[in-house]
């Protein structure tokens, strides 16, 4: 078997180890749902008051780590020690991977995904370290599994040497970088899908007065439904009572910011490492290529939404939706413009 | 859900920008300098710029949709000519120069315009911050995110002392450096209060930051105006000098002007290619050139793809490379009517090349002969007379050619492209039987043209290089200010802007020595540190001094996350 072979044998043990991992966070996921639903009434309040709190820094303390009940220890454990395997499988396949081509590892699509992943869950285990938040391990995780098979099946090309262009160290900087910030902005992303969630969850139990008993006996709305309300309605459920494990929204919030403020100083940075490169490569350092542009999209996304974080009612959930945008620009600008826009970015091999 | 903010604190903590809520109202009232007023402030209001850079992600979208005349007019062309009813909308609307249509300009201007009016008033409220007082203490502390208590066996004024030295003390690991600015005020009836502020970076990183983005536009701007760039073919063994006349194309801002282009000359002596020998792409590129300066003595460099070469001001890029087979054509006189290497085009990754011949120049009135065919760097034959390149380096060239006899055109005013013939006025030679003549020549080898129109000559296959030529002197500016804006940013996000007040009022009888501290804790944006960091001083505070007990801190956050 070649090195090269190893590698690839490695990302798969990788993905099969991750795809355990997820199994074993949707357990826990289950059974924190399924024990919440015995006690939504009385939680329901519990987390409405510690979302609404007026200092933030402190909304979530240890003593309320302990009183999470119906987290399965086991599946934890699991999920746990498997993500530290895909991770230390993944690394030693990436590491194989650059002996086989003789150059450091990120110079084609497929490279590009796993390294990305890699990060990915790196930066996953690093905000669990203390505790789990099966949700977003869920959410990674699938991510994550879904990448490596997509990269080795459709973006999967033979380890080997570079063309002339990408021989540079900024191969290492460049997209290092930008891999480093893609991964960090996938983490963040799941955290700020949690926040909305929570935060609608938040409302709807504090608006719980909001449904009046009728004359009848009947539960009657007091206004008119909004979409909003559907929504609200629906992860106030039973089947979304796993939500009242998870942080209040205000550090889900913080969280994702902070991992979006670190990957957006990085992003700026792959946008100027960038330009310095094409500098070198294309004799232009701007050239509005198509890539080009997905990152700066990207990174004007990104910039707007760090305004919406300091502006007077654009804060909280609406700044999640830039998140949300932001995100999709930067699995865009990866994906469409790799594969289907035709410019200078055309490294993906595939 | 809005963040809270305390009273009493309306600086830089907050948002000065912000509009304050207009008075409808009063609108009609307002007069030409109100309005302008208005609208000034609508302009720099955070909303404001929020939409203005929504806009700008959009706006920068179709660029990538539909083709952009500064990289493919000939894909614009084609595109407008597909489609007949939108294609001359969408180009009059700028879809096709969307970077620098109106629309797109607008908005940017209109952004940095907002820009420059949210970030001046800002730089001032900060320089006075910097040269003032840490602000002093609010009445309340209650509504603060991090607050703490305790108290202590010390009087009032000395526990405040105590605390100041405590905030002023350097950090563990720059014990010079100061954390805090402090500032101790008598707030009278004994009780002290203490001010401390820190993170006066976060701001200056802000400011330098958005500062540099103006600077990076300035720049950018200066560069479009005083650049050139220009492109050559540079065949080997011969030279390219630098004047407007030896270049193919050339392009320059308004600033420029082609009489200072620096008159060097470079001569292409050599050219290395290596290719994967499995996959046959490509793996290295090297010009050997000779470079000689005005005045200076020639001296041998090489240029490669990622390492320029700095000629008279301008940077000089390999962009591409080929083969351009030297061939002479006699014509039926036999008189030399064309002699010299042509650049073919690489179409394919195995240099399958093509090219074009023009014969305008034949003694008497003989017809004018074209040549269309392909270069064939490594030959194989696949079929009866049917040929394929399997590599691309030279080691079985075949050129494949077929003839055309008749006007090239080239009198008729249209500039036509030199890879290209034009065969409205131009008949193709055929057999006697009607099929096409082909010639298949290798190097060395003279051929018949049909029709008695002469012979050709291949004489051998020099390579040749595409080389771009670029001059731009904000370079180093846009440079700077890109790191300058990297910089600010990293600071004003990573570095932590943090308030802390501690009152020390005299507690239970008047002369019981005993003193109770309330603390808060106010921080620019989203801060976990902050408590941690107020308990950390409050509990430094506490701790026993030379002059009194040891007192225990209370309070109802402070046991949860101290250290
Ligand atoms: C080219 C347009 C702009 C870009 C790319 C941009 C980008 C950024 C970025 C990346 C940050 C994050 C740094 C930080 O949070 O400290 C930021 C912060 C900030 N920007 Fe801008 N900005 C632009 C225009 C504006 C305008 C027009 C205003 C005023 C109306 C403005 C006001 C601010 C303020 C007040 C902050 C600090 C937010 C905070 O408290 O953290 N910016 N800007």
């Amino acid at each position: 078997m070649t090195t090269g072979d190893l590698s690839t044998l490695l990302v798969w043990g990788a993905a099969t180890a991750f795809t355990i991992a997820l199994i074993a966070f949707s357990a826990d996921l289950a059974r924190i749902a399924e024990r919440s639903q015995r006690r939504v009434p009385e939680l329901a309040t519990a987390g409405a008051g510690a979302g609404r709190s007026a200092r933030p820094a402190t909304a979530v303390s240890g003593s309320e780590e302990q009183s999470a009940p119906g987290r399965s220890v086991r599946a934890e454990g699991i999920a746990r020690s498997t993500t530290m395997l895909g991770l230390v499988m993944l690394f030693a396949g990436i590491v194989l991977r650059g002996i086989a081509a003789g150059r450091w590892p990120t110079a084609n699509m497929y490279e590009f995904t796993i390294v990305g992943v890699f990060v990915a869950v790196l930066v996953l285990t690093v905000v669990q370290r203390r505790r789990i938040i099966a949700f977003v391990g869920v959410l990674v995780m699938g991510m994550a599994v879904l990448a490596l098979v997509l990269a080795l099946n459709a973006f999967f090309i033979q380890a080997d040497q570079v063309q002339p262009a990408l021989q540079s160290y900024w191969l290492i900087i460049h997209v290092g970088v930008a891999i480093t910030a893609t991964g960090i902005f996938t983490v963040a992303f799941a955290a700020s899908v949690l926040q909305v969630l929570k935060s609608y969850r938040e409302e709807a139990a504090a608006d719980a007065p909001a449904v009046t008993v009728g004359a009848t006996g009947q539960p009657v709305p007091a206004a008119a439904a909004t979409r909003a309300d559907r929504f609200r309605r629906v992860v106030s459920g039973r089947r979304f009572g796993w939500l009242e494990q998870v942080p209040g929204s205000r550090e889900l919030e913080a969280m994702s910011f902070r991992l979006n403020a670190i990957a957006f100083v990085l992003w700026t940075l792959t946008l100027i490492g960038g330009a310095i490169w094409a500098e070198h490569a294309w004799g232009r350092y701007w050239g509005w290529d198509p890539k080009e542009v997905g990152t700066f999209v990207a990174w004007v996304v990104y910039a707007a939404y760090l305004h919406a974080r300091t502006t007077r009612g654009w804060s909280g959930r609406r700044a999640a939706y830039f998140v949300f945008v932001g995100y999709a620009v930067v699995l865009a600008n990866f994906t469409v413009v790799n594969l289907v826009v035709t410019g200078k970015h055309s490294y993906s091999g595939v | 859900m809005t963040t809270h903010r305390p009273e009493g604190l309306s600086d830089v903590f907050m948002e000065p920008t912000e509009a304050p809520p207009a008075a409808p109202p009063t609108l009609p009232t307002l007069g030409l300098v109100g309005w302008l007023r208005w609208a000034w402030r609508q302009l720099t209001s955070m909303r404001v710029a929020l939409l203005l850079l929504m806009l700008l992600a959009v706006a920068a979208v179709p660029g990538t949709v539909w083709p952009q005349r500064a990289q493919d007019t000939a894909k614009v062309a084609t595109y407008i000519s597909d489609h007949p009813t939108t294609g001359p909308w969408l180009d009059r609307l700028g879809f096709f120069d969307v970077y620098s249509s109106v629309w797109f300009s607008a908005i940017y201007l209109l952004l940095f315009v907002s820009l420059v009016g949210c970030i001046l008033p800002r730089t001032k409220v900060h320089l006075a911050g910097v040269r003032g007082r840490p602000p002093r203490a609010p009445r309340r502390f209650t509504r603060f995110p991090a607050q703490g208590s305790g108290d202590l066996d010390v009087p009032a004024s000395q526990a405040a002392e105590h605390s100041a030295a405590v905030l002023r003390g350097g950090w563990r690991w720059l014990p010079f450096v100061p954390t805090y600015r402090v500032d101790t005020r008598d707030e009278g009836g004994g009780t002290w209060s203490v001010s401390a502020e820190r993170g006066y970076l976060r701001e200056t990183g802000n400011l330098v930051f958005h500062l540099a983005l103006v600077g990076l536009l300035i720049s950018v701007a200066t560069g479009q105006v005083l650049h050139y760039r220009g492109q050559a073919i540079v065949v080997q063994g011969r030279g390219f000098a630098n004047a407007q006349v030896d270049y193919d194309t050339f392009e320059q801002g308004t600033g420029f002007s082609p009489s200072r282009l620096v008159p060097f000359t470079l001569r292409l002596d050599e050219f290395e290619s290596r290719f994967d020998p499995e996959t046959l792409q490509s793996r290295d590129f090297t010009a050997h050139v000779t470079l000689t300066n005005p005045g200076e003595e020639p001296v041998a460099e090489t240029i490669k793809v990622n390492h320029p070469l700095e000629a008279g001001g301008a940077k000089v890029y390999l962009q591409g490379n080929g083969y351009a087979p030297d061939i002479t054509v006699h014509d039926a006189a036999g008189e030399v009517a064309f002699s010299g290497p042509t650049p073919f085009l690489p179409q394919d990754e195995v240099y399958t090349s093509r090219g074009v011949l023009k014969v305008p120049d034949v003694s008497g009135d003989q017809e004018q002969i074209g040549i269309v065919g392909y270069l064939l760097p490594t030959a194989q034959e696949v079929g009866e007379d049917l040929y394929r390149s399997i590599d691309p380096q030279p080691t079985d060239p075949l050129l494949v050619l077929s003839v055309w006899s008749g006007n090239l055109g080239l009198d008729t005013g249209v500039p036509q492209n030199v890879y290209q013939l034009d065969e409205a006025r131009m008949t193709q030679a055929v057999d006697e039987d009607g099929t096409t003549v082909t010639l298949y020549v290798r190097p060395g080898e003279t051929v018949d043209l049909p029709d008695g129109l002469g012979t050709l000559t291949f004489n051998g296959l020099p390579r040749y290089v595409a080389l771009d030529l670029r001059h731009d002197p904000a370079l180093p500016f846009v440079l700077v200010f890109a790191l300058l804006a990297f910089a600010g940013l990293a600071t004003s996000l990573f570095a932590p802007r943090r308030r802390l007040w501690l009152r020390f009022a005299p507690g239970g009888t008047e002369d019981s020595g005993r003193t109770v501290v309330t603390a808060a804790g106010l921080a620019r944006g989203d801060d976990v540190g902050l408590q941690p960091e107020l308990d950390r001083v409050l509990a430094a505070t506490l701790a026993p001094t030379d002059d009194g007990p040891p007192a225990a801190p209370r309070g109802p956050t402070s046991g949860e996350s101290a250290p």
